[in-house]
């Protein structure tokens, strides 16, 4: 497999900066309209650093970072309308911004004051899911109910390289495929699943793997933002046709560790991460811009200075992100009353308060 | 004797269990080059190469049911599964497979398969790393469910697990996989203590305490703790979950007359249920108060920030002990 995404790879920016021609997808997009994905690829990543920086501090248990992948996820995450619905898995922090998700929102799952932290209906943005490729089913299950009520509405579904060998995500496939649900598979093939490279997980380019389950797959330049934008709009289109699901595999890189529990250096060599900064999403962007005369410094400086505003309130905000003590254990274990955890909660309550009155424990029964 | 961790003693136990038998294999996600996420596989693929440790496809259901096919031709296979949350997706494949080959097939295709878990919280983890799912595989007909609480028993108990005819859940409490102790790496294994049986780890007479995996520490310094109040607690390391050795512990429980049974997993339906109800059976009349248990409660396992007051630790241990010789 050619590790530069081979001829089939779909492209509109090229890492130069150059604007180029693709005969089946191509973007009609204003100056104003650039300027706006750079924001978000600039603000996704200050909050990805910020909050890779916020576990070094100790304020965070544990980071996945995004670094490299923001124009896949600003790129998918723009083409969706508000009615459609995406599922994530624990490393779409771009895709959460585009969903209105405040970047605050998504630490208190990493700081471990929550297993969730939104309400996935407000956000029409699923909860993170770690377990790896469980929601592309919930995702199809989400498209079949769209499908039943006649909207117009879509899925996107996110995974990963390493996340198409699951069984869960072949099975979502196969739903997706024979029920025509209008879901797209949003792959962000990043080369790596922890220290398995993307050889571990296939034989041959992951999207052509689609044709094998009876709908199209199509490889797009994931550190493209607006390649991505264009490839992620015509399948959510498709879906939206009733033409069925689409798989898209974003070609990207995992810049950062798989998560900072993570020690890369063992299993790759320097040499590759330098080769893909070469290709960096943002960069890219802004020479386009610059170049074109379509942004100036003060727009450039503007930028800058929202990420940075945006990072220190992320910082503070985090610092003041606290659990709900017990409350959290056993709240909402189920939707209606059960006896048991209502007796394991007084007794927990009690516990604790013959601490607090400083009474001796014990002796009851 | 060997001061080391329990990783390293668990790596030493590997390394021996593929150096004494060829057709040991290891298969899991991330244990060639990066040693797994714990490092317990560390250097063995360097050592041993990749046909003998296989970085699998991230797909839990094929790794252990290619160890299924694996076992048949002949090969030991030893699989990591790299956290107790993540263990679901070869749920069937152990459940309907792996414990029921020998009986399906009247003994003609055994299992010896080792299933490697790292359980259990306290690490500050997020969500599906700090499970403890015991139960689930003890409640299975056909799998043998052990834990080793420190490095010693982890180097041994490994090596027993591979060498034994029948699949072996092995569970690995994460948390304690950095603590030392002595291990006497040339240890034959015949002479090894059976890893089914329990064994009092501190004598004392006023309570026995069962434990097993992460919790074996807690309750031994919770017996220290308890001297300063005059109670003499008995600590038994339980070591095995299926087969349960109610033995050791009755014994124990007709001198001190009180069993606080203890471990993470929710106490609902938990080893300690199981204790409780054959304790009750064996030495009812040598009870001086209800076997109580302390564990995790009827809730998912909560966001770590509120984790120590889900996991028993200490005074919850003591509360236990207190209630039972309140009783
Ligand atoms: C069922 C399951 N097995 C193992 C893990 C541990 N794990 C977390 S992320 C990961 C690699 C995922 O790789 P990929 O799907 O490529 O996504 P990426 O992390 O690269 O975004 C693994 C093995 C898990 N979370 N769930
Ligand atoms: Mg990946």
């Amino acid at each position: 497999m050619t590790a530069d995404g081979g001829p089939e790879l779909v492209q509109l920016l090229t890492p130069e900066g150059e604007r180029v021609h693709h005969p089946e997808y191509d973007i009609d997009i204003t100056p104003e309209e650039l300027r706006a994905l750079y924001r978000d690829l600039v603000l996704v990543r200050r909050v990805d650093l910020e909050a890779t920086a916020l576990q070094r501090q100790g304020e965070l248990g544990l980071w996945a970072p995004l670094l490299g992948q923001e124009a896949a996820q600003i790129g998918s995450g723009r083409a969706l309308r508000p009615g459609d619905y995406a599922f994530p898995t624990y490393r779409e922090h771009g895709v959460a911004w585009t969903r209105g998700v405040a970047p605050l929102t998504l630490l208190g799952l990493f700081r471990g004051v929550t297993n969730g932290g939104w309400d996935p209906h407000d956000h029409n943005f699923a909860l993170y899911t770690i377990v790896i490729g469980d929601q592309t089913l919930h995702a199809v299950g989400y498209a079949m109910g769209i499908q039943r009520d006649g909207t117009e509405d879509a899925v996107i579904c996110y995974f990963g390289d390493g996340a198409s060998s699951q069984g869960d995500v072949n099975e979502s496939f196969v739903f997706a495929s024979v029920f025509n649900a209008p879901v797209v598979f949003f792959c962000q093939n990043n080369q790596w699943a922890i220290s398995a490279p993307l050889e571990r997980q296939t034989q041959i380019p992951l999207y052509r793997r689609a044709a094998g389950f009876g709908f199209p797959g199509v490889r797009v330049d994931g550190n493209d933002v607006l390649a991505v934008l264009a490839v992620t709009r015509a399948a959510l289109q498709r879906a939206r046709d009733g033409a069925g699901p689409t798989l898209v595999e974003a070609f990207t890189y995992r810049m950062g560790a798989h998560t900072t529990s993570d020690d890369p250096t063992r299993y790759r060599v320097a040499a590759e991460l330098e080769a893909w900064k070469l290709k960096d999403p943002i960069e890219r962007v802004r020479v386009h811009l610059a170049r074109g005369g379509l942004a100036d410094h003060d727009f450039f400086d503007a930028v800058e200075a929202e990420a940075e505003q945006l990072a220190v309130e992320l910082r503070a905000g985090c610092r003041k992100l606290e659990s709900r003590g017990i409350d959290t254990i056993f709240e909402h274990v189920y939707a209606e009353p059960h006896p048991l955890v209502a007796k394991e909660r007084a007794e927990a309550a009690a516990y604790h308060a013959s601490f607090q009155s400083g009474a001796t424990v014990g002796g009851g029964h | 004797m060997v001061v080391m961790t329990m990783a390293k003693a668990l790596n030493a136990g590997l390394r021996r269990a593929m150096e004494t038998d060829p057709a040991v294999l290891l298969i899991g996600e991330d244990i060639g080059k990066l040693g797994g996420v714990f490092r317990v596989t560390d250097g063995l693929q360097k050592d041993f190469g990749e046909a003998r440790v296989v970085d699998a496809p991230l797909a839990e259901s094929g790794i252990v049911g290619t160890a299924v096919g694996l076992a048949m031709r002949g090969y030991r296979p030893v699989v990591e599964i790299q956290f107790d949350g993540f263990v679901f997706p070869a749920f069937d494949q152990i459940v309907t497979q792996v414990a029921k080959f020998n009986a399906r097939s009247e003994g003609r295709t055994p299992m010896p398969i080792t299933i490697r878990i790292p359980y259990g919280g306290g690490i500050g983890a997020v969500e599906h790393h700090s499970e403890s799912p015991e139960a689930y595989f003890a409640h299975t007909a056909g799998l043998r469910v052990i834990s080793p609480s420190n490095a010693a028993d982890a180097y041994l108990m490994v090596q027993q697990a591979i060498a034994s005819a029948d699949p072996v859940v092995f569970f690995e409490p994460k948390r304690r996989y950095w603590e030392k102790a002595d291990v006497d790496v040339d240890a034959d294994l015949a002479d090894a203590p059976s890893p089914y049986r329990a064994r009092v780890v501190r004598p004392g007479q006023h309570v026995t305490l069962a434990c097993y995996g992460p919790m074996v520490r807690t309750c031994l310094e919770a017996a220290t703790a308890a001297e300063h109040d005059g109670h003499d607690l008995e600590v038994i390391d339980l070591r095995s979950m299926s087969p349960l050795d109610v033995d050791t512990v009755a014994e124990s429980v007709r001198r001190t007359g009180r069993l606080v049974v203890v471990h993470e997993a929710p106490v609902f339906l938990g080893m300690g249920a199981e204790l409780a109800a054959r304790i009750t059976e064996a030495c009812f009349y040598s009870l001086q108060a209800p076997v109580l248990r302390v564990g995790g409660y009827h809730s998912p396992y909560p966001p770590s920030k509120v984790e120590e007051d889900y996991l028993p630790d200490l005074d919850r241990v003591l509360d236990g002990v207190d209630r039972a010789l309140a009783w």
